[in-house]
């Protein structure tokens, strides 16, 4: 039991967070406060809710490419709203993001599901598709703090205990994640999908079904990102978050989720996640040009899947030995 | 024989017919559809030196798309092409500032093109990793390093010469680089339709493992399929680079999705092993020409993205929601 717990990639992941923080803390020590630790959390909170959605769906053997482009569509769409009836509550406000988000999440889950189409192919359309529609909607202006009513931008900054609402929704989302992959039938059969989608259906599970629902999951929380994004930073324009999609995906893959589909964890996509996230924000610290972040998170891609394929390769008989090399 | 021995045909249909019904007719019924649909819409549409400015908005992208095609083809992915322009383009750049000439510069951005598909090419074939996730880390790596290069400066002050491969002309209306797209897709046809090749990479793409027990060395195949990517991007690197001058880190940002559209809707499987270079072919001039007729239109580049997206996901949806149609109709 020990010793898989230190052998688990999650632990491997954690001890290579940490030797991190030290190497920043001896010559930084100030980065390590619990203060910046904080704000470090809070700044990575979007990159870990739109990642547990990534994870599902990576799980079921698909990918979401257009979680940033769904983000910034709603999160111009909220922000129209707002401007329009700023006296409108921030639940309700929540509920339309979440509810777009589901329904743009349920677009790429139907062409996937009932027409067929690979899921890059169609995210791959989806995404330039949303990022129009967004110019579209705004004729590409922009939409400015002073547009936005107070309590629209406040909330995600309004601090409960200690940390600001942003911080708390991904606390909540991580709990909620965590309950639903480990003790839902729904989160057994995004694993028995992704691990082998024939014996799915022979244990009478809905494969496409199955893929649409995590579809609407990271739809739903692209969604409610998007308001989150929108109103921290103050701004709505039609290149927010551009790129972020891939962001997302490297999370999702440092943190131990398998592109083959079947393997991932809650606590590895929080931990993909938190390192990108310590990266970006230590650059600046350590006084390396923020230019550089773009390279690292691809090189940590790149390390890591290298890293997660030399873990899982054991598994199965080898009948032929160079057969193994033609998968 | 005996006179009552029935004649059965070799074939159910005549060559005419599966020419007729193939996906590459409907894609040229297309492009002429949007062609006279452009030449209505904007009298500015049928001007050959209008006509000859519009295929720069392809050729670069389709020399990228053929061997792109062929990777596909063989069930392998290369999402780093636009990040291997960016930096092939910086290596040019950095290159003329120390004064190389036009012949280095170019063997540069090819060199560089090679490099960049040979490090994909060690990652999926030799460690065995899937090319997707492979190819969105060195695409952040590359095009990464060319921000670390450049940050958010840029590289002008290319020699005069160099210019000609973006921006020269061989005959008349007719570029280099439309040239350079034509040799290419002679070869490339030639090289997937008619040698054992081509042959192999179609195998590995329906069935690796059946390839590999037939004898064909699979990831010898796609070693050389991500090197030739590779190389095209650097060839498409110094065209693009020679036709606007300059290198910033964002140049051609967002290509590869538009190479990816151009392969499949050229009637290559996303999922490999079908495909045809004449596709790919007709697939660039119907790009060229949407993008064009509604630039023509003063149609903002973001919104004929939408066009993209709808035609990417369209043409690929059309059929299988046709097909489900029909088997429910039977």
């Amino acid at each position: 039991m020990l010793k898989r717990l230190v052998k688990s990639r999650e632990m491997i992941l954690l001890s290579a967070i940490l030797v991190l923080l030290v190497l920043i803390s001896t010559r930084f020590p100030g980065f390590v406060a619990p203060a910046n630790m904080a704000n470090v959390f809070n700044d990575t909170a979007p990159l870990i809710i739109l990642a547990l959605g990534q994870m599902v769906v990576i799980v079921t053997r698909c990918i979401d490419l257009s979680v940033a482009a769904n983000l910034a569509l709603t999160g111009m769409v909220v922000a129209m709203i707002n401007t329009m009836a700023p006296g409108l509550p921030i639940p309700i406000i929540m509920a339309i993001a979440l509810t777009l988000g589901a329904m743009m999440g349920a677009i790429n889950g139907l062409l996937v599901w009932k027409v067929g189409i690979p899921p890059i192919v169609v995210t791959l359309g989806t995404m330039t598709i949303f990022r129009g529609i967004i110019f579209l909607l705004s004729d590409g202006a922009w939409i400015n703090a002073h547009e936005m009513s107070a309590s629209f931008t406040g909330f995600p900054r309004a601090v409960v205990l200690g940390l600001p609402m942003l911080s708390w929704i991904a606390i909540l989302m991580l709990g909620v994640f965590f309950v639903l992959v480990t003790r839902t039938p729904l989160g057994r059969s995004f694993f028995a999908v992704g691990g082998n989608p024939h014996a799915a259906v022979y244990t009478g599970i809905n494969v496409g079904r199955t893929q649409f629902t995590a579809f609407v999951l990271s739809g739903a929380l692209a969604g409610l990102t998007g308001y989150l994004w929108v109103a921290r930073y103050a701004v709505a324009y039609v290149d927010i978050a551009g790129g972020f999609e891939l962001e997302v995906v490297a999370a999702c893959v440092i943190g131990g989720v398998s592109i083959a589909g079947g393997i991932g964890s809650v606590g590895g996509v929080l931990l993909g996640a938190l390192f990108l996230g310590i990266v970006k924000n230590a650059l600046p610290v350590v006084h390396i040009s923020p230019f550089w972040q773009l390279a690292i998170s691809g090189s940590a891609i790149i390390i890591a899947v290298a890293f997660n394929a030399r873990a899982n390769r054991t598994q199965g008989r080898v009948i032929l030995k160079s057969a193994e090399h033609a998968t | 024989m005996t006179p009552t021995a029935r004649q059965i045909p070799d074939r159910l249909t005549t060559p005419a017919q599966r020419l007729f019904k193939s996906w590459e007719a409907l894609l040229l019924a297309v492009a002429i559809g949007i062609f006279v649909l452009n030449s209505f819409a904007s009298p500015y549409f049928l001007n050959v030196w209008n006509l000859s400015d519009a295929t720069f908005n392809f050729t670069e992208k389709a020399m990228i798309a053929f061997a792109m095609a062929l990777l596909i083809i063989s069930g392998e992915i290369d999402l780093s092409v636009a990040s291997i322009i960016a930096l092939a383009s910086t290596a040019m750049g950095a290159a003329a500032q120390f004064g190389a000439g036009t012949t280095e510069l170019v063997l540069i951005g090819m060199g560089v093109g090679m490099l960049c598909g040979a490090f994909n090419a060690v990652l999926v074939t030799i460690m065995g990793l899937p090319s997707i996730v492979v190819t969105i880390g060195t695409m952040s790596l590359f095009r990464g390093i060319s921000f670390i290069v450049l940050g958010d400066g840029a590289f002008r002050g290319y020699p005069e010469s160099f210019a000609f491969f973006g921006q020269g002309y061989i005959w008349w209306v007719f570029s280099f680089e439309i040239f350079l797209f034509a040799i290419f897709a002679v070869i490339y046809a030639v090289v997937l339709h008619k040698t054992n090749f081509g042959r192999a990479v179609f195998a590995i793409g329906n069935n690796a493992t059946g390839a590999l027990f037939s004898g064909i060395r699979v990831q010898r195949v796609k070693f050389i399929l991500f090197l030739l990517t590779g190389l095209m991007a650097g060839v498409a690197a110094v065209c693009l680079t020679s036709r606007l001058g300059s290198t910033r880190p964002s140049i051609a940002l967002g290509w590869e999705l538009e190479v990816i559209t151009m392969v499949v809707l050229g009637g290559v499987n996303i999922l490999g092993g079908s495909g045809s270079i004449p596709g790919v072919v007709i697939a660039a001039f119907v790009m060229g020409l949407v993008t064009f007729g509604l630039g023509l239109l003063n149609v903002p580049g973001i919104v004929m993205s939408i066009f993209l997206g709808l035609l990417l996901i369209g043409v690929i949806a059309l059929p299988r929601l046709w097909a489900q149609l029909a088997a429910r109709r039977a």
